[in-house]
Parts: structure tokens; sequence; C-alpha cells
């Protein structure tokens, strides 16, 4: 590849001088080498290179940008770095720790809840959201949480399933837990 | 380990996971031994593309000739080792085993240090489905943890060093002529390249937002055509047949005058079927570089050596400098067959010299990509007092050939494909026009059972001597409990189903009536799928309840709505797809036939749910919806408007 200098360069006189915006990202403090008016979804996967969240719509319809942001879920194509600054956020690349796979992770696993699997993240991600605050979600109250979510190959009932087991696989487990580290309410 | 190239691609299909289970089968390894290089033309054999339903009847097949020759190899190295004939030794789980002597050689022992090559035999017996192992067992998705810890790498997801991000300027409407482009101002930008070729205008530039900044500031003049728009579509089609171009000719059997006249009931009736988006959740993307004059472009694309030629010939460069490589895709349905992100990204890179990235917007895939063609159908139809077709007559305007023909037994028949001068930009789709015909022909037999006052089963059956074709209608029939008795007045049920590309499918749908709101709601799908013998029951599942949820899209709302060369609706939050709140219970009933060599399944089971859904929306409400989608504002509107 040709040597030329990075993208860095592009940043502004100002954004340089302000210092860069931190946040504690997938439980580590991060600086972002984007200007702050970038969309967060950017700044995670270009700058940070976390590219597990992705691309799907840019206007929050589709749910596969879909981080945690102080524990909720969140559209990071509709956020900008400054939205991000001095909080909590988690990615798809948080959920495994050790080698061992978030419950929602198995669970996906288990019932090959996917098939191109570009939804995944996000759907993970609505997912935990969705078991942090109601651990034992009916069939109803899954759809509900996961509608902004677009699966266009249509493996909805097998996410279903994959969310009624990790409710099942999380109640089982000890009291303090499974969450990720960092996605603290 | 076993290494297998082949030159077809993953896109969500499952196609990874099968091959590999052939291969593993043929060749008696473990398929976790398995290693599958995939679309690209560097390294994989010449493939025409991963379409129309092949993989599995066509490459499956060959690979397992090239595993069943690699097994013959091993097996005479091993012959020779221990000078015991090859027929006396058994292959299995990776290794050669002498079951006289009792001595074992793994496949890595002997052929380590050699190159073991052959010609593959003209006819070379493969395992037969009945005698598979890990072939026709369910196994998961290959690589499944990289997808679910965000790990795996699709076209949008590669960073190189030195990356630029590339942006298109899009014309004003469709076939729009460039006149003048000021770029003076986009050149002033820190970092910003900008090329211009005749009507391509684009930029590179550090960041997507840079990139975003130096398109808004070119200012640009261009001369457009007035073009017509979705509400003229029909009509439209129906005036601007190809007139030029080989035209399609009818098939033709017996006469249709002559079966009509002696028809009991006769109908005639029109269908419509609009343009409908692929709507891949992975926009159009590539990656192009640059290096010593030759090419290497990462893209996600359903034909690697179709984008290599196409590169080669925008980009004048020979074939052998560019190289196209195809990372697992974010879905495709038909819809990637082009190399338009391609051509995008290899044409900034060289002028940048600097690797550039173009992912779509979901504006731009909408706009910009291809779709599945609207079409105009006509029956005319007759029946007998015993129920039997006399008569079928069948136009497909625009849409297309495929499924075209009646699987039904009817002595005169007329059935003629119309090419037209389509107003957008159209190809492939999952299951291409094969849903617009079965949406037509099974809509009608549905009107011609009420007609003859027949039950819609019993109707099909009569006039259907195709065995397999009959089972799936009766295993689908069966596990819904057809006939059903309505325990509501808003209830209905229906049925469609038809044979494609060898696959053979029957859906039986129940809906719902709101009565105040007129929205229609799914309640029950069930679907029986029958495709020979079954490579992946648990891959094929996903495929065939996946089918029924994509096409439910098609069935009830997606519509392309245009106007003048713009589409009016490029956006989810203006055009509907299926969201968790439409999906209902979804039964699929697959159907094992170890004796038929397995054909592809991933669009034929996508073909019989529209017509069941609008046969079970009349059986609900007396209305007959002859247009696709069948209820985008809900029946309501329908009726206010009608």
């Amino acid at each position: 590849m040709a040597n030329t200098p990075s993208g860095r360069d592009a940043r502004g006189f100002e954004d340089q001088m302000a210092g860069p915006i931190h946040a504690q990202i997938n439980g580590k403090s991060r600086a972002f080498a984007s200007e702050p008016e970038t969309s967060l979804l950017f700044a995670l996967r270009e700058g940070l290179g976390l590219t597990g969240t992705k691309y799907g719509c840019g206007e929050g319809q589709c749910g596969a940008c879909t981080i945690l942001l102080n524990g909720v879920p969140r559209r990071s194509c509709q956020l900008s770095v400054s939205d991000a600054a001095g909080k909590s956020i988690v990615t798809i690349e948080g959920f495994e720790h050790n080698g061992q796979l978030h419950p929602v992770q198995q669970a996906f696993l288990d019932q090959g809840a996917f098939q191109c699997a570009y939804c995944t993240s996000g759907m993970i991600v609505s997912s935990v959201a969705l078991l942090q605050k109601n651990p034992n979600p009916s069939t109803t109250e899954i759809v509900q949480a996961l509608q902004g979510n677009i699966c266009r190959c249509g493996t909805h009932p097998r996410i279903v399933a994959a969310v009624e087991q990790a409710a099942r696989a999380m109640h089982r487990s000890t009291p303090q837990g499974t969450g990720p580290k960092g996605s603290g309410q | 380990m076993v290494t297998v190239f082949t030159g077809k691609v993953e896109v969500g299909q499952n196609t990874r996971t099968t091959l590999a289970q052939s291969v593993a089968d043929e060749l008696r390894v473990p398929l976790s031994s398995i290693r599958m290089v995939m679309g690209d033309t560097a390294l994989t054999p010449f493939d025409m593309g991963t379409f129309g339903s092949r993989s599995t009847p066509y490459m499956s097949p060959q690979l397992r000739r090239v595993a069943s020759a690699a097994r013959d190899l091993l097996l005479e190295q091993a012959s020779a080792e221990w000078k015991t004939p090859a027929d006396k030794l058994l292959a299995n789980d990776g290794k050669i085993t002498n079951p006289a002597s009792g001595a074992t050689l793994t496949y890595g022992q002997l052929a380590q240090r050699k190159t073991l090559a052959r010609e593959i035999p003209d006819a070379d017996p493969v395992t037969p489905p009945d005698q598979w192992t890990i072939a026709g067992k369910p196994v998961p998705k290959v690589d499944a943890r990289a997808f679910v810890t965000g790990q795996h790498q699709y076209t949008p997801d590669l960073r190189p060093a030195n990356l630029l991000h590339g942006k298109v300027l899009r014309p004003a409407s469709f076939g729009a002529t460039l006149v003048s482009a000021d770029l003076a101002a986009a050149k002033a930008m820190p970092g910003v390249v900008v090329v211009r070729d005749e009507n391509f205008v684009a930029v590179a530039a550090p960041t997507e937002r840079s990139a975003e900044k130096a398109i808004a500031v070119i200012h640009a003049d261009s001369i457009t055509t007035p073009q017509t728009s979705s509400n003229q579509l029909y009509s439209y089609l129906k005036k601007n047949l190809e007139t030029d171009g080989e035209h399609q000719q009818p098939h033709e059997k017996g006469s249709v005058v002559n079966g009509l006249t002696a028809a009991t009931h006769r109908l005639e009736q029109t269908y419509n079927v609009a343009y409908i988006a692929h709507a891949p959740l992975e926009p159009r993307a590539a990656l192009a570089e640059w290096k010593d004059e030759k090419l290497t472009v990462w893209t996600g694309t359903q034909r690697p050596f179709g984008v290599q030629e196409e590169l080669s010939a925008a980009l004048h460069i020979p074939k052998d400098r560019v190289r196209v490589i195809v990372p697992d895709t974010g879905s495709a349905y038909g819809g990637k067959h082009t190399g338009d992100a391609a051509l995008e990204a290899a044409r900034l890179a060289r002028a940048a010299n600097r690797p550039v990235k173009i992912v779509w917007t979901r504006e731009e895939e909408f706009a910009w990509a291809y779709f599945r063609p609207a079409g105009v159908i006509e029956i005319k139809s007759g029946i007998s007092s015993d129920g039997k077709l006399s008569a079928w007559e069948f136009h497909n305007y625009n849409s297309g050939a495929s499924g075209i023909q009646t699987p039904y037994d009817v002595a005169n028949q007329r059935i003629q494909f119309h090419p037209v001068n389509s107003p957008l930009r159209q190809g492939s789709y999952r299951g291409l026009a094969a849903t617009a015909n079965h949406f037509a022909r099974e809509s009608h037999m549905d009107e011609l059972a009420h007609a003859a006052q027949i039950d819609p089963l019993e109707f099909r059956l009569r006039n259907l001597s195709d065995a397999r074709l009959r089972a799936v209608f009766e295993s689908a029939a069966k596990t819904f409990g057809w006939p059903r008795r309505k325990i509501q007045t808003s209830q209905g049920f229906g049925m469609g189903g038809g044979v494609e590309k060898n696959g053979y499918v029957a859906t039986c749908a129940e809906i719902a009536v709101d009565q105040n709101s007129g929205d229609v709601r799914v309640v029950r799908i069930v679907t029986a799928f029958e495709c020979g013998a079954i490579v992946n029951p648990d891959g094929l599942r996903n495929q065939v309840i996946g089918a029924n949820i994509m096409g439910l899209g098609g069935a009830l709302f997606e519509a392309i709505e245009f106007e003048n060369g713009r589409i009016l609706n490029p956006r989810f939050a203006q055009y509907r797809l299926p969201r968790f709140r439409d999906i209902p219970e979804i039964e699929a009933v697959l159907i094992d036939r170890k004796d038929i060599p397995p054909a592809g399944a991933g669009e034929t089971p996508i073909v019989g749910l529209a017509p069941a859904i609008g046969n079970a929306i009349f059986d609900a409400t007396g209305i007959r919806l002859r247009n696709l989608p069948l209820v985008p504002r809900g029946l309501k509107s329908l009726k206010t408007s009608a």
C-alpha cells in the first residue's frame, strides 16, 4: 500500500485542541480518534475497529448498529461521538469473556438463529438489553423488544427461541448474573 | 486438514456448510477437517455464479466426484505401500485401514511430501444418499461462532492501513446525463481525491463524513428525461413490449379456442405484480486496492468471475490483473449479481493510489441497485362439467418466464412470456418470476375451484397427475388440517403451490382480518417442500421458513414507488419489510426423498405463499385480490377506494 498519512489528519484543529473524547468501551477506557460530530457507528467501526456493530440503514430503522449506552440499547448510527463522552458502551465484542460466550450468544449458536448473520450483532445486543430489564419475557415481550431489528433472511422464529433459551439459562445461573462487564444499569 | 476450492459464495444460504458436508461425506473425513475456500478468482476454479438454486444439484456432485477421486488416490497409495489390493482396504474417518492386518495410515501420512493429482474419471460413482453419513444430517453452520461474536468480517468490515472512504455523486434521476460538475470546492478539501470520468463523479476521503461533505459541495448540472411512474406501471408494461431482440416463442399444445368452446365455466382475469427490492441488510460494498498495476477487490457478489470480467472490461486491464474475493456476505437474494460498488471503488482507488472502500447507503441500495421485475399476467381458462381444465392461456408481460408452465393436466394450452422495455433497472431475485407466475396461476386455480364449487385442494388434485406435486399438496394439507372449518367470520384459509427448479412446494395459510382496522394478519403457515434427498435438514428448514417470511413482504406490502426516474420510498421507514410482529406460526414439512438427487432449495419455497394468502383473504372476505402486494394499506382502504 502507498505510504501516506493516516486518516487522523482530517480532524479539525479545534478538536485536536480540545483533546479526544473518552468513553468506557467494553470495560476499558478508550479515546475516540474521530471528530465529536462523527457518527458513533462510524467511530466505533472505523476508528476503533469494533466492526461487529453493523451499518444497515443509517436511519435507526433496522437495529443492526445497536449498542448498549449506559446499559440502554441505542442505535449507534443515530448518535455522535460526543453523545458517548464519559459514558459506558458495550458492543457485540464485549460479551465474550475468557472464551466464554454470553448466554444470549450461546443460545443464538445453539438455535442456529441466523442465516447471513449480518443482523445478528444487533439482535444479540437488543436481546441482552431486554433480558437485563426483564429476565422472564413473554413471547410477546420478546417480539416487542425486537420489533426494531430487521432480519431480512427470515430467521425470526429461531431468534425468539434463542432469547427464550437464554432467559432460561440466565435464570439457572448464579444470582450475580452473567451480564457483560461495563454494561451496568 | 482438507482444503476445498470452489467458486461458489456464501450469502446466508448455508452453502459453505452443505458443500463441506458433501465433501466430508465422500472423502470419509470428519466435517471439522474441511476448510472451504470460496469465491476467490485467484484461488478457486471458474464458476458462473451462485444463483438459480444450482449449488446443490451441480456443485455438490462435482465436489463429490473430486473427493471420490481423491479417496481412490489415497487408497492406491496405501495399496502400494502395503502391497495389498485397494479393494481390500477401507477409507474411513480420514484414514485408510487394512482390516486383515489392522494397519492404518492417515490421509495426512499418505499425502505427505507428495503431489497426488488425477483427472476426474468420467463416470466415478459417488455415494448414494441412502449411504450418506455426514450429509443428510443437521449440522450447525460452519464458523457460526464468528457470527455471534461479531468477529466475522463482511466486506464493509475490512480496514486496511491507509484506507480512504469513497462516495459517488448520484445522478438527479435514472438515465440523467451530466452536463457540468464544479469540482473545485471538493478538490480543495484536505485529503480529498476527486474523480470525474464522463457521468461518473466520485470522491475518496479519510473519513466517511469528509467524503459526504465533499460530495455535498459539488455543484452539478444534468439533463434529465421525463419518465413513467408507478401509478401508470401496469398500462406502461402492456404498451412497451420489446420489439427488437428475440421474441419468446409461445408454448402451445392443442387448441385453446376449442378448449374454451367446450368449457362449461370460462374465466378471464389479469394479475399485477409490483417491483420490489432485495433489501439485503448488508448493502452493496467493495474494497479496492491497486498494487503493481494489479487490482484486488473484496466485494459481496454472487458472481465473482462475472465481476472480474466487468472490472477488466471497464478498466481496460487484462483479467489476470484483476482478483475478486468474496467474503461471506450479508445476504443477496439474487440482488448481488453485478459489480457496481466494485467498479466505483476500483476507479477511486486507482486515482487515489490508496485502498478505497465504498459502502452504499440504504438509500443508494434502494435506488441504484436493481429490482425484481414488475409484471402483468393475463389468464384465460375453461373447465368442463367434471371440474377438469379444458383450456389454459397465460401471458406474462415483463416479469419473466420462470415457473410459467402449468404443472396441471390441460390438453389445450398457450403460454407466453412477453419481454418489455422495463422502466426500472431489473434483474434476478429469489425465485425470479416464479413468484409472480405462481401467484397468478394459483389464484386463478382458486377462482376456478370456487366457480365450480369444488374444494380448492380437491380441484387441484383432480387436475394433477405429477405425483411429487400431489404429495406436497397432500402433506401440507394434512399438517394444516385442510379443509378447516371457520370458527370466526374474519378467518380465512387458502393454499398455493407448484414446482420450480426441481423443488416441489405447497403452502397453506390461515389469515385473520381485523374488522375495525381492515388489517390482514397472517396467523399460520404450513409449507411442505420436497427437493429430493435432503443434505442438511436444519439448514433446509431455515431456508424454507426464511423464504416464507421474506415472501410475506412481497405478498402483503412491499412495493417500490417511483416517479420520473426517482424512487419515492428508498428507506426502511417508507418501504415496509416483514418484522417480528408480522411473523405467524410457521411450520415446514420436509419430505426427504433418498431416491432422488438433491435439488437447490433457496428459492422455490417462496412461491406458494402469496397465492395461499390471497386465496385465504378471499375465503375470509369474499374479496378477490389480484395485485401483489395484496394489502399494502390493509383491506379497509381497498374497500373504500374500490
